[in-house]
């Protein structure tokens, strides 16, 4: 099963300045392992030694906040689409 | 190399403590998390003491060493060292024993304690170089970046929500300023200043220059323990938008702790929010410390509607580590809260003045504020700023002919006169 996930820019390095990648997976957890296998690096930089998403970074579902859904846990579906989002400062 | 120039000595991520040079950078490259201000304190200690802060001139910046500039500062020289007011008659009639008021309503140069922030912020953007400055803002740091930019010299553009109470769109429009209304909330604001930082060359006070703009902040702090006789109130309650300003006061009073100014001492910390747009105080109250957004804010208090607060987690921390708790109020308890503290201290102030007193009040209510225990509120902007907030709130003057006869029939049963012959 296939989903596209939307890379910001600081972490496109990492992708060969690729910002839309597909990737495999059945749940957020497995999307993150799966592309860290083609993109070494990238999982420490969006989850901590834990294994949790980072406190300062976002990961979005269809425009949904994964820490409001099933985390790391949240299915996806094929055509799904997934943004990692840092959070913006502000205020 | 001046001698200042050692105090302040990195940025640091909150998050990894991985060290940045002192540039207009504010997130950290590794882990996202914000950069802050890094200081050699065992330096400051040696060299900083309550003798040679009250040497100095009546601003904020008598807490230079604490302050994240490499010079003297260039901009808002005069900004700070606001009145903490004793409120007896407040206190009173909210059932405490002793009450001050940090009265940043009289702030210079545009009434509201963003003068702090920018004062720094604009100093450090010279001292980096920029000719352009901007800010997302609710309206009162769009005033004070306009202002102080005027006087500086620099060119500022401002970002503000389109809907913003009309006198604070003429409070930035005024001194030459660039304002661009958005159609949107403040977060949409925000977004589109975080593209357009990493765009632009452009100094935005609360984006690239954030680890340095929030550290104005402290200023009211070091203020309030220096004017309370050198130390702390036991409690601080304290309005919060993005969480940043009770952030800094903690992190001033612990400041004057670890250079030695302040003994160990106990104190609260608590926020305070409008509950159209509390997420913040939300998470407190269950104790979480994932802060869900509010997509869309619904408050007269639009200083303080800022659905994704940025410091939202580190503010959580902030009352957790001290003993704080939070509190929100609707805004009819917000209008009463400016009306107690214009007829109980004869303090204006805009209506996230009122959300303070009125989550206050709460708190001393819920028992969280013992009523014996000195109190200090934080009141951070002038009710000029927001006066159509509460239009036809306070009642209307009655208008009589220019006649003595008419007077006197007037006052004859007046309450306000009987009340002075009891």
């Amino acid at each position: 099963m296939s989903v596209q996930v939307r890379i910001p820019a600081p972490l496109r390095k990492l992708t060969n300045e690729q910002e839309l990648v597909p990737a495999a997976g059945a749940t957020i957890g497995e999307v993150l392992e799966n592309l860290n296998a083609a993109f070494p690096g990238l999982f420490e930089r969006i989850c901590d030694e834990g294994g949790n998403v980072r406190r300062f970074v976002n990961i979005f579902v269809n425009d949904e906040d994964i820490r409001f859904l099933q985390e790391k846990s949240t299915p996806v579906k094929a055509g799904d689409e997934i943004s990692i989002v840092p959070a913006i400062a502000g205020g | 190399m001046s001698d200042t120039q050692t105090y302040f000595s990195n940025l640091k991520c909150r998050e990894c403590g991985r060290l940045y040079p002192k540039e207009a950078i504010h997130i950290c490259e590794f882990d996202f998390g914000p950069l802050e201000a890094a200081y050699d304190y065992k330096l400051i200690a040696s060299r900083l003491n309550r003798e040679t802060i009250a040497s100095r001139p009546q601003t904020m910046w008598r807490y230079r060493e604490l302050l994240p500039i490499d010079g003297e500062p260039t901009v808002g020289q005069q900004v700070g060292f606001t009145p903490l007011v004793r409120a007896d008659r407040l206190a009173k009639h909210l059932g405490v024993d002793e009450l001050y008021i940090k009265n940043d309503t009289v702030n210079y140069p545009t009434l509201s304690f963003k003068d702090r922030v920018v004062s720094v912020a604009l100093s450090r953007a010279r001292e980096l170089g920029f000719k352009v400055v901007a800010c997302a803002s609710t309206g009162n740091l769009a005033n004070s970046v306009a202002a102080n930019a005027a006087a500086a010299g620099l060119t500022s553009y401002v970002l503000i929500p389109a809907n913003l109470e009309k006198s604070k769109i003429v409070g930035s429009l005024v001194y030459g300023t660039q304002v661009i209304g958005i159609q949107g909330a403040y977060d949409q604001v925000n977004r589109l200043c975080s593209e357009i930082a990493g765009k632009y060359g452009w100094g935005f006070v609360n984006v690239n220059l954030r680890p340095y703009y929030a550290e104005g902040s402290k200023s009211m702090g070091f203020e309030i323990a220096e004017q309370l006789g050198w130390k702390l109130p036991r409690h601080t309650v304290i309005p919060m938008a993005s969480g940043s300003l009770l952030t800094k006061i903690h992190k001033a009073y612990n400041e004057f702790i670890k250079v030695g100014i302040l003994d160990q001492q106990p104190f609260s910390v608590h926020g305070a929010q409008a509950s159209g747009c509390s997420p913040i105080s939300e998470a407190q109250k269950k104790r979480t410390d994932i802060v869900k957004p509010v997509s869309n804010p619904q408050t007269i208090v639009k200083s303080l509607a800022i659905g994704t607060p940025a410091d939202g987690y580190y503010a959580l921390r902030s009352m957790a580590e001290t003993g704080g708790s939070a509190e929100d109020c609707t805004d009819e308890e917000v209008i009463r809260g400016i009306r107690d503290l214009a007829e109980y201290a004869g303090i204006f102030a805009e209506t996230a003045g009122g959300v303070t007193v009125a989550c206050a009040r709460k708190l001393i209510e819920s028992g969280k504020i013992p009523r014996n225990e000195s109190i200090v509120l934080c009141i951070t902007g002038h009710g000029l700023k927001t006066q159509e907030a509460i239009h036809g709130e306070c009642g209307e003057p009655r208008v009589i002919n220019p006649s003595l006869r008419e007077f006197e029939a007037l006052i004859a049963n007046d309450s306000a006169i009987l009340q002075t012959q009891n």
